[in-house]
């Protein structure tokens, strides 16, 4: 069932991806600098007295005052150099993160940093696992053990050479003394805390799949691409371009107007769901609400484009144009939509039903596009592929957008549904009622069931705005006399 | 739409060729420079600054067994769906924290899942090369992963997808390199998108009224704009320094944010055809793995692989605040459809909602 693909080992231990390393390595040399740097010093673990041993708080303090940032940037910045092995734990040595109390950390010797240019072997686990095994004597956690057993399974043709290499390092380190095995086995446990972490942890160094571009090839482009990349710089070239005041103007205007529709910047009424479990700002924004909220209202006003995108005001809007009996332009555009959007199945049947109601000469919802576009549509629906309406749509749309819209913005119709929109009153909710809220949280209807409804209503309003086929329609009066 | 490969002319050489590209690359600099009559924070300078921003976490959504690598937000505005290394996709009803289907996929690494416009399927792909689409169903013990359908083939893994406007049509994105439109009942590929050089890893579709325009982002440290219509590749923009691991429109559609290993985010102007702000400091050295934009396009929240997420002031170029709480990775950041909450989701196998 799964598609395999062979993917080769492209070497990206050290692609840009990583190259973060370097800087984080960097402030570590500068932390351990005997003037400037963090200050360490002697602390007792169980019996064994430990040199250079620093305490988080201090860490953190100090890379606040180093980088002038704030000290949670800086509690995020030193669990950064626990979690890919720079700095480790002596107390909770599971848990990679920085604390930003009296715990106790040492910084890692460089042979067990990240960077190294070899990367941790499954052979070299397997000996700190037998390693383990010898000195506690088998007392290995459970997700060691599995990994052990796993080893122990695909690495058996080597298991010799592992318990022959186990042996030597455990008794090299019986040689060495006590304060000095102590650390070294922190060092060595650390190690392999980042490259094979307990369940249910994830590595730092862990990057993802891995990307099929290697980076560190320099890219061979062919003259074909040249000559490709060429023709696009001359088209870029040529390409109209705005001036920067203009278009940065138009961002700038875009916040501005939206700034107070936005929930972060300014207070949703009644109040936001998320906040205080309520959910009357959803039910009062729904779908097909008799009295809209006057922020909808007045978020109608502000493009063509949002009064369309709400259904809501794509209702009111055809009230307005069923006055001025000019309905059939945005009837075309919602056609020409579906056409767009539609199964590519249903495409011909939907052209030809689009051409009938609105284009052919005489067409009972004639739209009044001008000649060229006209001719070059019906041209079109001769071989109807998903943008053939595309001219004849954006044309309609401009027109809408240029003087319908304006026109309804000053109607009637719009400023009674203004007057009529209602402006909730701010939630003011006790802890005690919020602990309600949220023990009470509403489900709402589920979408899919809105949806059916939805194309109910679609449904209905197709037939019934449906040409009258004239014919049928005598037939049957005749049928009855 | 491919070009012939043609021979070499009479007095091209591959050097020429390569110089020629230079100097119109020196051009269209020049050109972009000549309308960069003033700068964003100009043009921002009479706007007032962002105020405190008071955002907690208001949901933990708990359930996948790996990390979390893709959500999407369901129109409804409280629903969501994500997606795993584990090949789970999970339907959450956010706001009750219920979870209302799971379904288990044979394929590890979900890097891609997208909600229907419609509510009615959900859209998921990732190493298995493709992308499939799932009916929902309002009975909670029907076994959708039997009715799922494969509609995208790529020749690599799916890092990207959506559905365009509607439930009849899918646009992906692969590390094959290229992007496709698909027609989901029928299966068929509508329209190619060839141009990056290298694996292309996010796509975003723009939402202006025309809606016939995308833009993605890639391992050759490009981001394209398309056109939908022809397959043409009609803006490129070439300023990051590493991977762009996510691209985003600004909601007016007229610009998108882009979040690179680099560590920085950008903002590019299409109009101005040109990139106008960088989102940077140096205490940042952590790839930018997702960006999105609050509603009225002023804040634009940026998760990274230091576990934290960064909140920007689009026109100061100022980090306004910072949210902790992530034990892991942030893989995906989202708004939700009426800006009322962000979505987070992260390697430390959670998903946590900020509002």
């Amino acid at each position: 069932m799964t598609i395999r693909t062979a993917r080769q080992d492209r070497v990206q231990h050290f692609r840009p991806r990583t190259h973060c390393l370097k800087k984080l390595e960097a402030m570590v040399v500068e932390m351990q600098d005997s003037k400037s740097g963090v200050k360490g010093s002697e602390q007792k673990l169980n019996v064994t007295t430990i040199p250079h041993v620093i305490s988080g708080k201090d860490v953190i303090a100090w890379i606040t005052n180093k980088m002038k940032n704030t000290t949670e940037d800086a509690q995020a910045f030193g669990t950064m150099l626990v979690a890919y092995g720079y700095i480790y734990p002596l107390q909770n040595h599971r848990k990679l993160v920085m604390c930003n109390d009296d715990s106790l950390y040492r910084f890692q010797t460089p042979y067990f940093w990240p960077t190294q240019k070899w990367f941790a072997e499954d052979i070299d686990y397997a000996i700190y696992l037998a390693k383990r095994n010898i000195r506690k004597k088998g007392m290995l956690e459970p997700y060691e053990q599995a990994h052990y057993n796993h080893l122990h399974e695909w690495l058996n043709h080597k298991w010799d050479f592992i318990v022959m290499q186990a042996t030597e390092q455990y008794k090299a380190g019986k040689e060495r003394k006590k304060p000095d095995r102590v650390v070294f086995d922190c060092q060595e446990r650390a190690y392999w805390i980042v490259n094979r972490p307990p369940r249910r942890t994830h590595s730092a160094l862990d990057v993802g799949p891995e990307r099929l571009i290697d980076p560190n090839i320099d890219e061979k482009i062919s003259f074909d691409q040249y000559r490709r990349m060429n023709m696009f710089y001359q088209q870029a070239i040529m390409r109209s371009k705005v001036k920067s005041s203009v278009s940065l103007g138009a961002l700038v205007k875009y916040i501005t107007t939206y700034k107070n529709h936005d929930p972060f910047l300014a207070p949703c009424l009644p109040s936001n769901p998320w906040q205080t479990d309520n959910d009357s700002y959803w039910t009062l924004n729904m779908r097909r609400v008799d009295v809209p909220t006057k922020m909808r209202v007045e978020r109608w006003s502000f493009s063509l484009f949002e009064l369309l995108s709400d259904l809501r005001g794509r209702d009111d809007f055809k009230i307005f144009l069923k006055k001025e009996f000019s309905g059939e332009n945005l009837a075309f555009w919602e056609a020409a939509e579906e056409l767009k959007l539609g199964t590519a199945s249903s495409m011909s049947t939907k052209a030809e039903t689009i051409f009938k109601t609105f284009l052919a000469p005489g067409a009972p919802r004639w739209i009044n596009i001008d000649g060229r576009t006209m001719g070059l549509t019906v041209k079109g629906l001769d071989h109807p592929h998903r943008y053939v309406l595309e001219a004849a749509q954006t044309h309609v749309f401009l027109l809408m957008k240029k003087d319908t819209f304006f026109r309804y913005l000053k109607s009637p119709v719009y400023k009674d549904i203004q007057k009529k929109a209602q402006s909730p009153e701010a939630h003011n909710f006790s802890p005690a009622q919020l602990e309600q809220n949220a023990q009470s949280r509403s489900p709402g209807i589920h979408p899919m069931i809105l949806w059916q409804q939805e194309e109910e209503e679609k449904a209905k309003a197709a037939a019934a705005s449906a040409p009258v086929d004239v014919k049928a329609m005598m037939s049957k009066i005749d049928r009855k006399k | 739409m491919k070009m012939a490969c043609k021979g070499l002319q009479t007095g091209e050489t591959l050097s020429s060729l390569k110089r020629e590209s230079e100097s119109l690359r020196k051009k269209l600099e020049e050109e972009r420079r000549k309308l960069a009559d003033v700068e964003l924070n100009q043009a921002a300078e009479k706007v007032e600054v962002v105020g405190a921003l008071s955002i907690k976490t208001r949901r933990l959504l708990k359930g996948h067994g790996n990390k979390v690598l893709c959500m999407d937000w369901c129109k409804d505005k409280r629903r969501l769906v994500s997606s795993s290394q584990d090949g789970k996709v999970i339907v959450w009803d956010a706001f009750t924290l219920n979870k209302e289907h799971g379904v288990s996929l044979p394929c590890t690494w979900m890097m891609a899942c997208a909600y229907s416009p419609s509510g009615c399927a959900v859209a998921c792909g990732g190493l298995d090369n493709k992308c499939s689409v799932i009916p929902l169903s309002l009975d909670r013990n029907e076994n959708l992963a039997a009715k799922k359908k494969s509609v995208a083939m790529h020749t690599n893994y799916l890092s990207g997808c959506t559905f365009t406007g509607s439930d009849m049509q899918i646009l992906t994105s692969s590390g094959d390199g290229s992007c496709a439109l698909w027609d989901v009942e029928s299966g068929q590929l509508l329209q190619s998108f060839h141009g990056h050089t290298a694996d292309v890893l996010s796509l975003d579709l723009a939402p202006s009224e025309t809606g016939n325009t995308f833009v993605s982002g890639g391992s050759d440290r490009r981001s394209n704009v398309w056109d939908m219509r022809s397959g043409q590749n009609i803006q490129s923009f070439e300023s990051h320094e590493s991977d762009i691991n996510c691209v985003k429109y600004y909601p007016s559609g007229d610009a998108f944010a882009s979040a690179s290993d680099d560590s920085t985010c950008r903002f590019y102007d299409l109009r101005a055809d040109r990139e106008v702000a960088v989102y940077q400091k140096d205490s940042i050295i952590f790839g930018a793995s997702t960006v999105d934009f609050s509603l009225s396009g002023r804040l634009l929240f940026a998760g990274y692989n230091d576990y934290t997420i960064n909140v920007w002031d689009v026109l100061k170029g100022t980090r306004v605040t910072c949210l902790f709480g992530h034990e892991n990775r942030v893989s995906r950041v989202r708004v939700s459809p009426d800006g009322t909450a962000l979505c987070s989701a992260s390697w430390d196998n959670t998903l946590r909602i900020w509002a």
